[in-house]
């Protein structure tokens, strides 16, 4: 008999697709002792998602387990009925879903759905589970602890949201709770929050985790052990602190890697050159609520200034000012010593040439039903009025560009590209227009560590190439330590710090840029309780308040 | 004992075969997973399933003449659904092989991926289209000919009644069935045909621009909608007819007909339009294209357009089918398309009288069924051939 709790062997999952099944996961083991955290991590299609599910016995619709065993304290889950498996899910194995606000039933409160697991496997009565509700609620430092409980789903924050999930997790005490990726769609500091409450918690049942996730430094901070996945093959596996500093494979290597992409700093601006774009005083509202407060930054010719802040902060409001479809209140917009028509309708074609944009989601921002070369095709047609075989011939210059062989991908349509591969034609459809300057708007965020960084590189090498100016929208300051040679820090929709990088990232700093910088995980497993306790462990939340009063 | 008592025990009967069974499959095979979960539901479903197909199959080989010489016309009618079930089935498979094996590659492919009601519906729908274009050619007599003799009966046996010289029989005027119901394809569909394209144009291009523009156009487009949503629709183009018929006539109502219909029709689909529209102008892809300084129609009929289709085209195949269904309401209250001009809707309210008989002449009472089955056979195939469509364009699988 084995002291394991989890017990997987030889795991094949396949996957349907056009009448055939596709391996998805090619013989993984995976083994998990009680009270220990499982780190699972690599690149999205790795099978992370999968495997963690297959934990619990389950798989998605269209995808089959097709060989191994899964043993769940003893109990073999493949063979076992499903009634059997029913009486196991929810009570001893429990799962937190990436996405807290798609999971909850938006028209029940959240004590209803938290206490129908206990009531209906029997474990509480339905007052007592509404009591250790309020604990757990408690236990994750959830405002009002007594009340929250009886607020509907869209009435409370996302981090919120994940932690009363967590909670409704941990409500029949399991043995084993499954996070897919809890912390991904928040924002750096709600995230903190979540990741701290998480640990405890987990610490405190002495609950066994599977923590998935594509962020290196999270599952630093999360798990004892870390198994890397890639392609549905086992990269390799190992304690925590070991695996961090002395890893054994490239792959793994490589991603530890990722983040060290620096650009070399550029000189300063001439202090008498005109900016490409400058914003001037832009205060601006949706309806009659003011969303943006007299905000005012320039865009030097070659540069890239980052734009950070939480969402909600007006990062991409700002954006949607610079490119005239919010016309401002107050304030304009200089287009190289000119003032642009506030709303774009009313701006020359050229002046609509200059600027370009580039969008997070490459998915909605590319029309479905067109193919690669019409896409791009397009701003060729409309802008340099390039027709037949010249159009042609630009259209594959541009895909050379951005580094695609222009044969294999002009008849394309977007669903047949990977994200990376997307996001390369949005910037190639912007540079076909020949702008002066660019706003990314949030470009990496949707993408996996090794392809957000051939982005940034990419990026970078067109700045050089052809003198472009950027706006990089984005909360990830990573991201803004490699490719920004300016930043501007927003909240609330006002400009609270603004300078070159170098002057940033040094002390003193504005206490916001200190909080959102503080936030961002390091790979030091040690980084979060560290942190906890320079700002004080009673309450993080409050702390990171305080700090900002 | 009454036809309830057994439904009941047909149904006990089954619920008991069904859980026998489940248990006997279990024993037999070593409790294996498919049958140790299957639920007691899903038992009674195969063993009522069975018990029915075998009524079933009792049912056809029951004679079609009483003893006391009466006809049976139950099992005549069923056997002709089954008859009409398993021929059309075999046709459409043969056809799809013939696709399999004629024409390019890629109609080859196309052939191979399909479902065989999608082979029924196409076949179905080449029949039609066949039958109308050439309807002239194919007719054996016209369509307002009238022979002397008058209501001769189906199936062309002179002990029956029938004559050899018209298949399907003759109306209470005389003139020939076969040869009214192949114009009536060419009057029917075609116009049915023609008023649905006209609402999809109206509709979706208004659509569209409601859902691009917003603002005061949107709100003058939806409201004015709203306003013709509200009066009952064959109401009101009965009162339009009526009002158009003070105007012109013949031919010319006839197209005052198609256009009243497309412009009733059109507001539904300016509806779903509106709202696909609107699910597709938030995308990042149509902001970028307004941002380059696209005009209004390319931004409606390359952007939206194409990623509208899907939905459009199911709403296609629906609409043609209740216009059609529209039109031939509309000739059974005496409104639609004119006499001498053939028309199925026409021919079903004609003939109707004859249905009282079906209850000892079948063959009799089939008079006004062919036209009406005419109608229920074309709206069967479209909304097949959409669903494949749908599937296809939606990349659903299964």
């Amino acid at each position: 008999m084995t002291d394991y709790l989890v017990e997987m062997r030889g795991i094949h999952i396949e996957g349907r697709t056009d009448e055939t099944w596709m391996p998805i996961i090619k013989g993984v083991d995976l083994t998990l002792k009680r009270g220990e955290v499982m780190g699972l991590i690599g690149e999205s299609g790795a099978g992370k998602s999968t495997l963690g599910l297959a934990a619990m016995g389950f798989c998605r619709d269209g995808v089959r387990i097709s060989g191994g065993s899964v043993k769940f304290d003893g109990i073999d889950l493949l063979a076992a009925s499903a009634e059997k498996k029913r009486q196991l899910l929810g009570k001893r194995i429990a799962y937190v879903a990436q996405s807290a606000a798609a999971s909850f039933n938006p028209a029940h409160q959240l004590i209803d759905q938290h206490t129908e697991a206990p009531v209906q496997h029997g474990v509480m009565s339905r007052t007592e589970s509404e009591a250790d509700a309020v604990r757990l609620y408690e236990k994750l430092r959830l405002p009002r602890p007594k009340e929250i409980g009886f607020r509907y789903p869209h009435q409370v924050s996302g981090g919120q949201l994940q932690r009363a999930m967590t909670a409704m997790a941990m409500s029949c005490r399991p043995d084993l709770i499954i996070f897919d990726e809890p912390t991904t769609a928040l924002d750096v500091t709600t995230q903190i929050e979540v990741l701290a409450a998480i640990r405890e918690i987990v610490d405190e049942f002495d609950t066994a985790a599977i923590y998935i996730t594509h962020d290196l430094a999270v599952v630093a901070q999360m798990a004892d052990r870390v198994k890397v996945l890639l392609k549905g093959d086992e990269v390799e596996e190992n304690e925590t602190r070991e695996m961090l500093s002395n890893p054994q494979q490239d792959y793994t290597k490589s991603l530890w890697a990722v983040r060290e992409f620096k650009r070399p700093a550029k000189p300063a601006p001439a202090t008498d050159a005109t900016p490409v774009v400058s914003v001037q005083g832009v205060t601006a509202a949706y309806g009659k609520v003011d969303v943006l407060h007299d905000v005012s930054f320039d865009i030097h010719q070659g540069r890239t200034v980052a734009v950070v802040g939480e969402s909600g902060s007006g990062k991409s409001t700002t954006a949607r000012v610079i490119t005239g479809l919010l016309p401002p209140r107050l304030g304009q917009i200089e287009l190289d010593g000119e003032a642009l028509p506030l709303d774009y309708r009313k701006r020359s074609k050229d002046q609509l040439r200059q600027v370009q944009m580039i969008y997070q989601m490459a998915d909605t921002a590319l029309n479905p039903r067109k193919t690669i070369g019409e896409i791009i095709g397009r701003p060729v047609e409309f802008y340099g009025g390039l027709k037949g075989r010249a159009k042609r011939d630009r259209v594959a210059e541009l895909l050379e560009e951005i580094e695609l062989p222009a044969k294999q991908y002009l008849d394309r349509l977007p669903s047949e590209l990977s994200g990376g591969q997307k996001q390369r034609i949005g910037i190639a459809r912007a540079l076909a227009a020949e702008p002066k300057f660019i706003i990314c708007d949030e470009v990496t965020s949707a993408l996996d560590q090794l392809v957000a960084e051939g982005i940034l590189r990419l990026l970078a090498r067109l700045q050089d190439n052809l003198k472009l100016s950027y706006m990089f929208i984005t909360h990830d300051l990573a991201t803004v330590r490699s490719i920004a040679d300016e930043v501007v820090v927003m909240k609330d929709g006002e400009v609270v710090e603004q300078g070159p990088k170098p002057e940033m990232f040094q002390p003193p700093h504005h206490p916001y840029t200190d909080l959102l910088l503080s936030s961002v995980p390091e790979m030091d497993p040690d980084w979060l309780t560290n942190l906890l306790h320079e700002r004080g462990v009673e309450n993080i939340g409050d702390a990171a308040m305080q700090k900002m009063d | 004992m009454s036809a309830w008592l057994w439904i009941v025990a047909l149904l006990a009967g089954s619920l008991a075969v069904g859980w026998l069974g489940r248990f006997a499959a279990q024993k037999a095979t070593g409790n294996k997973p498919v049958y140790r979960d299957m639920p007691l539901a899903v038992a009674f479903g195969y063993a009522l399933g069975v018990a029915l197909l075998a009524l079933a199959v009792w049912y056809y080989f029951q004679p079609t003449v009483q003893e006391t010489g009466v006809a049976n016309a139950g099992v005549m009618f069923f056997r002709w659904a089954v008859h009409g079930f398993f021929g059309f089935a075999v046709a459409a498979w043969l056809f799809r092989l013939l696709g399999r094996s004629l024409g390019t590659a890629a109609s080859r492919k196309l052939f191979r991926q399909m479902p065989l009601t999608a082979a029924f519906g196409i076949l179905v729908i080449i029949i039609y289209a066949v039958t109308a274009i050439f309807a002239g050619l194919l007719a054996p007599h016209g369509q307002a000919e009238v022979f002397a003799q008058a209501n001769i009966v189906p199936g062309g046996n002179p002990a029956l009644g029938g004559n050899p010289d018209f298949p399907l029989g003759t109306d209470q005027i005389g003139r020939d069935i076969l040869s009214r119901l192949i114009y009536g394809a060419q009057n029917t569909v075609g116009i049915a045909f023609a008023t649905t394209l006209i609402a999809f144009f109206l509709g979706g291009s208004l659509g569209f621009l409601a859902a691009t523009l917003r603002g005061w156009m949107d709100q003058l487009l939806s409201r004015a909608v709203d306003v013709l949503m509200a009066i009952p629709s064959l109401i009101f183009s009965l009162l339009l007819i009526t009002v158009a018929s003070a105007w012109v006539s013949g031919f010319g109502l006839t197209v005052a007909m198609v256009l009243i219909i497309a412009v009733i029709d059109s507001t539904r689909v300016f509806r779903l339009a509106r709202a696909v529209g609107m699910n597709i102008v938030v995308m990042d892809y149509i902001e970028a294209a307004k941002l380059r300084g696209e005009g209004l129609p390319y931004l409606i009929f390359k952007e939206i357009l194409p990623n509208a289709t899907a939905p459009l085209l199911a709403e296609f195949g629906l609409r043609f089918c209740f216009v059609f269904l529209t039109i031939s309401a509309l000739s059974f209250l005496g409104l639609g398309i004119q006499p001498p001009l053939a028309d199925w809707g026409t021919m079903v309210k004609d003939l109707s009288a004859f249905i009282n008989y079906a209850g000892f002449a079948p063959l009799a009472a089939s008079v006004p069924l062919l036209a009406a089955g005419a109608i229920a056979l074309l709206t069967v195939a479209v909304n097949f051939v959409v669903d494949w469509m749908l599937q296809r364009s939606s990349g659903l699988k299964e």
